[in-house]
């Protein structure tokens, strides 16, 4: 993809966006596996701090060893918690770092981060020592589209959008996950998604994570093709629809849909 | 070559820098992108363009620059999702796009022209920036984006006071003020954030174990606190529909804003006053009613009340019973609104409308009376005083 060569070679972050299950995150697992380089994850949540990726200090274990005498006290160092980005700046080879979820912490977050995403060096405080990445890592970060990104930090990043696939690209797609599986259930079960899928108003659309999830569970419970054709059956929604739909407003609509195209087919 | 398409890209209202221009240059120096179009196409993007809104005006500004590669380019001009070309069409006009259309001349020439067009044109058209018809930006039609516009059989605003066809439209100063993003709405609205310390205990609290450790001869005792969360209360009432249409982006935006925001945010929906029912969901809002007195039972009175609305309306609206211009209402609009700032002594009133045109508006100065002149404009300035005004019970800090 072009996206990620540029990426890597001008070592600047890439930021990828797109419908949740679209298979960002895998994608940072997957070029360091193809480049066989180590793959160091910062996952993000509500309370993370920028400063938590680099270091953080454990004043209080100092504070308690000293009262216990213990040696290592005399050394800060001791104290130090290297966070994941420290690590892949220490790292002997090219690594790849992944910021998963960047747009869950706090809206300062990024701009936290801009001179150490921007010179990939940092100033740890406590030892007075500046710490520079001896190979510029491949960083890449997604994010969800929950909170805009400051403007300051798109320009330093690389961007793609992971584009909802097709219905051949979707049939590649497992393919892969589940070779050898029937023809006809999985034209049947890709006609049945992307049906739910077009469904208008539905609040959160199913995505390839799930169709992967429900075409498990459909082998799991052998249903056979036949039942997800469902139009003679009085069941009116898929089988197993809990793995598509996620929730309870989305399978009302649904099957009130349902029901009506049955109606108007008649 | 590309400076060129840099500033067509720019001209189309691409966000794009220089530093971002200067980084595809520096891509291409190493050699990417250089074996096909396509290659050089996803790399400009991946350097150019950081949001995926963008990429249908991107592909726009390419295809038109490297025409006489259109054999290579052809499969640039596949179909886009609709619902992004709708967003396009009807509320992402861009500065540069406004003031062009802002030159098309002034009043006398606009109706000239039109007198013109009317003669030429036969069919009914939609969309496209010359013919008279909807969602366009030709200065004649509905529902699009023209400052000096005129409207043609727009029947839609019954609720404006003048119901004319070709009545002047007058948001041609609407843009010039502060542009707010959600970014910028969601840090005003951080000032509002009250944090209260709740749940275990999970962080160290300094000063209780100094204390602590003295007192214990030395002896390290630590105490910890729980963490601190944000328990700010909002009830936020909109009005919609009507007069509110033009202001529906800005509107959303603040909402969406607050919504990730706020943790305990409670939203309804009225139409021009606040009478004794309002709604939740505006699909419903015939059927679906929670009735004024309800919601004030139900959500405390440390809540703080905010309204957003235009404030725009007829004043009967406003001081008499049924003046309501869609039921009849028992009591005037300003009762409700009294009891409403009474029951929640923190409330501020933000109106999307710039402040200048306030006083050409007697509805909004009954409004101001009755809020003890608790109304912001919807800019930064008006967020920061409106919340301001939350904060405290007393009178206006203006």
């Amino acid at each position: 993809m072009a996206a990620v060569n540029a990426a890597m070679v001008l070592s600047r972050p890439l930021l990828i966006k797109g419908e949740p299950g679209t298979g960002k995150t895998l994608l940072a697992a997957e070029i360091a596996r193809s480049l066989g380089k180590p793959l160091y994850e910062w996952h993000i949540k509500s309370t993370t701090k920028a400063q938590q990726g680099l270091y953080e200090y454990d004043a209080v274990s100092r504070l308690r060893d000293s009262q216990l005498g213990d040696p290592r006290v005399k050394d800060i160092r001791n104290y130090i918690i290297k966070g994941s980005l420290w690590e892949a700046f220490e790292c002997e080879v090219h690594p790849v770092l992944l910021i998963d979820e960047i747009d869950k912490a706090d809206i300062e977050f990024p701009n936290d981060l801009l001179r150490e995403l921007d010179r990939m060096e940092f100033f740890v405080y406590e030892t007075r020592e500046t710490i520079c990445a001896r190979h510029r890592s491949v960083i890449i970060i997604t994010s969800n589209n929950e909170k805009e990104l400051p403007d300051a930090f798109l320009r330093r990043c690389f961007f793609h959008y992971i584009r909802f696939p097709d219905e051949d690209t979707m049939t590649r797609i497992v393919d892969v996950h589940f070779p050898g599986l029937k023809r006809e259930l999985l034209r049947e079960a890709l006609t049945t998604f992307f049906k739910v899928r077009e469904t208008p108003g539905l609040k959160k659309k199913p995505t390839t994570s799930e169709l992967l999830d429900w075409i498990k569970l459909l082998l799991a419970e052998d249903i056979p093709p036949e039942a997800l054709r469902s139009d003679d059956s009085k069941k009116l929604i898929p089988p197993l629809y809990g793995a598509l739909l996620k929730n309870e407003q989305d399978v009302h609509l649904f099957e009130q849909l349902l029901f009506l195209n049955r109606r108007n087919a008649r | 070559m590309l400076v060129r398409f840099f500033l067509l890209l720019k001209s189309a209202g691409v966000p794009a820098t220089i530093t971002e221009l200067m980084t595809l240059l520096e891509a291409l120096a190493h050699g990417l992108g250089e074996a096909s179009a396509e290659r050089f196409y996803h790399l400009a993007r991946t350097c150019l363009v950081k949001d995926e809104r963008y990429y249908d005006r991107f592909d726009r500004v390419f295809a038109a620059h490297f025409k006489g590669a259109e054999d290579i380019f052809a499969h640039l001009s596949r179909e886009l999702p609709p619902d992004w070309l709708e967003k396009i069409l009807v509320r992402d006009l861009t500065e540069e796009e406004k003031v062009q259309v802002q030159a098309l001349g002034g009043w006398d020439e606009l109706m000239e022209t039109l007198k013109k067009r009317l003669e030429e044109q036969q069919e009914r058209h939609q969309g496209g920036n010359k013919w008279i018809g909807t969602a366009g930006t030709s200065p004649f039609g509905a529902y699009g984006y023209n400052p000096e516009g005129v409207r043609v059989g727009q029947n839609g605003s019954r609720n404006r006071s003048a119901v004319k066809v070709w009545d002047k439209r007058e948001f041609a100063n609407l843009d010039d003020g502060v542009e707010l993003g959600t970014r910028n709405m969601k840090l005003a609205l951080r000032k509002l954030r009250k944090f209260a310390r709740r749940g275990a205990p999970t962080e160290l609290a300094l000063p209780e174990t100094i204390d602590a450790t003295a007192r214990s001869g030395g002896w390290l005792d630590i105490k910890m606190v729980p963490e601190r969360h944000n328990v700010v209360k909002v009830l936020l009432l909109l009005d919609i529909g009507g007069s509110m249409d033009d202001h529906v982006r800005t509107c959303e935006e603040l909402f969406s804003a607050a919504r990730s925001e706020f943790k305990h945010l409670e939203h309804f929906y009225f139409h021009n006053c606040p009478y004794e029912a309002l709604w939740r969901d505006n699909r419903r809002r015939f059927r679906e009613h929670v009735g004024t007195v309800e919601v004030m039972r139900t959500y405390a009175s440390d809540y703080k009340l905010i309204f957003v609305g235009d404030a725009t309306m007829s004043p009967y609206e406003i001081v008499h019973p049924g003046g309501s211009v869609e039921h009849w209402n028992e009591e005037a609009g300003r009762v409700w609104l009294e009891r409403l700032t009474r029951a929640y002594p923190r409330f501020a009133w933000i109106n999307p409308r710039p402040e200048a045109h306030w006083r050409q508006t007697p509805s909004v100065e009954i409004i101001q009376d009755v809020l003890a002149g608790r109304m912001y404009p919807l800019t930064l300035s008006g967020l920061d005083a409106a919340i301001d005004a939350l904060s405290s019970t007393g009178a206006p800090l203006r």
